[in-house]
């Protein structure tokens, strides 16, 4: 489905990385590994066209990027290191929002937000919600809309043991489903049943 | 594309509904400003008079200039931002949805008020209806093209003064034909001219700031 080559980006006139390369198919689990610093984010960023690449090009179901980026935005979502809540919404508002700006509709809200564990939370304030709470959301995010890829920055962050668990299980269930993961985390995942692969970044 | 561009208008003013400081801001700035100049320059009926288009006028610009700066902001620092560049819907109409909304809550309560204020500042009353249509158009415009500028200079630390120096020549064209056809009006003669002036600099940006908008976001969040 993603198949990136050659990959290189610049930050200034810091290289990043260069020569990256790799293959996701449907089904598929891609964990990146790297120091702290060595782009695991900053390559995410470039799978996702928020940055520009130096070189190299990106191609979704055979097809290159920015070319079909129109496709390949409405199959894909990022689940970045800011979580992209509004703290003055409540976490139904914040899905609903997402939910619409994605274009998916006829979806089952309430049964997102169960399954996250947030259900006597939903009408709150996401002021009023904690770390691991806020980032519970972002899962849901996940799941309003029937992406084939998911780009991950690490999702573990600020969640408890059940919070894991609950990503693990995700992540299980959507690439049973046939969907991807990319994902970038420093504590390792069981996924149980997954073709889980790694790339390792940086020197 | 519809759903998308409503989806976003409702969430932005139902923010913006729980956040007053994002509209009361400016809408005081301009109520203040305005009261200031008969306070500073007298209660001479006739020079306020005189004066009234060009202050009613700078002041409304001033405002919506104060307001800009919000305009992107919030979402840069959450995230927010980076999910609207990756949505599947067109950009330029998501980024139409903020400034229409932006607009709603900044633009629209300092065109209901600006009557009131042309009464403080002694404004003819035939005057008033032209001052409301050519507020009503060129605060659209003066939103339009700010949010370019607004765009470019969110992901820096202090735009604020940057972005002033950056939209306040693109101001000019609208402050001129805007007060003029309040002036116009003030002495008896026809406004059409400047109107329908104000009218064409606002399709222009209709079309043409979406794009320059969308691609603006797209630079700064890299």
């Amino acid at each position: 489905m993603l198949l990136a080559q050659d990959l290189a980006v610049f930050r200034g006139e810091h290289c990043v990385f260069a020569g990256l390369g790799f293959e996701l198919r449907s089904g598929e689990v891609l964990q990146l590994h790297g120091d702290n610093g060595s782009g695991k984010t900053t390559l995410l960023r470039a799978l996702c066209t928020l940055l520009p690449l130096e070189q190299g090009t990106i191609s979704w179901r055979g097809s290159a990027l920015p070319g079909a980026r129109a496709q390949y935005f409405s199959e894909m979502i990022y689940s970045g290191h800011s979580e992209a809540i509004k703290s003055d919404l409540s976490p139904r508002e914040n899905l609903i929002a997402g939910a619409a700006l994605r274009g998916s509709d006829s979806i089952d809200i309430d049964a997102i937000i169960e399954r996250v564990g947030l259900s006597d939370k939903a009408e709150l304030s996401c002021r009023s919600l904690s770390a691991g709470q806020r980032r519970r959301v972002t899962l849901a995010r996940l799941l309003t809309s029937h992406t084939a890829l998911w780009v991950l920055d690490e999702p573990l962050t600020s969640l408890d043991v059940h919070g894991r668990a609950l990503v693990e299980a995700l992540i299980v269930e959507h690439a049973k489903q046939g969907g991807s993961v990319i994902y970038t985390t420093h504590q390792p995942l069981s996924l149980d049943g997954c073709d889980v692969r790694s790339l390792k970044i940086g020197l | 594309m519809g759903g998308a561009f409503w989806a976003l208008l409702k969430r932005d003013m139902l923010l913006a509904f729980r956040r007053r400081a994002d509209w009361l801001n400016p809408l005081v700035f301009f109520v203040i400003v305005v009261t200031l100049f008969p306070l500073g320059i007298g209660p001479d009926p006739g020079l306020l008079r005189d004066i009234a288009p060009g202050v009613l006028w700078v002041a409304a610009l001033l405002a919506t200039l104060l307001a800009l700066d919000g305009l992107f902001r919030s979402d840069f620092d959450d995230g927010s931002l980076e999910q609207l560049l990756l949505s599947p819907q067109p950009l330029s109409v998501l980024v139409l949805a903020k400034v229409l909304a932006h607009w709603l809550v900044t633009g629209l309560p300092l065109l209901l008020l600006s009557p009131l204020l042309a009464v403080v500042m002694q404004l003819q009353v035939v005057a008033i209806p032209v001052l409301l249509v050519s507020l009503l158009v060129g605060t659209l415009t003066l939103s339009l093209v700010g949010a370019i500028g607004a765009a470019l200079t969110v992901g820096l630390q202090r735009g604020g003064v940057l972005l002033a120096l950056l939209v306040l020549p693109l101001f000019i064209p609208v402050l001129i034909f805007g007060s003029s056809s309040v002036i116009a009006a003030a002495s008896g003669f026809a406004v059409d001219a400047q109107l329908y002036l104000l009218g064409a600099l606002f399709l222009l940006a209709l079309v043409l700031a979406p794009p320059a908008i969308a691609a603006a976001l797209r630079i700064s969040t890299e």
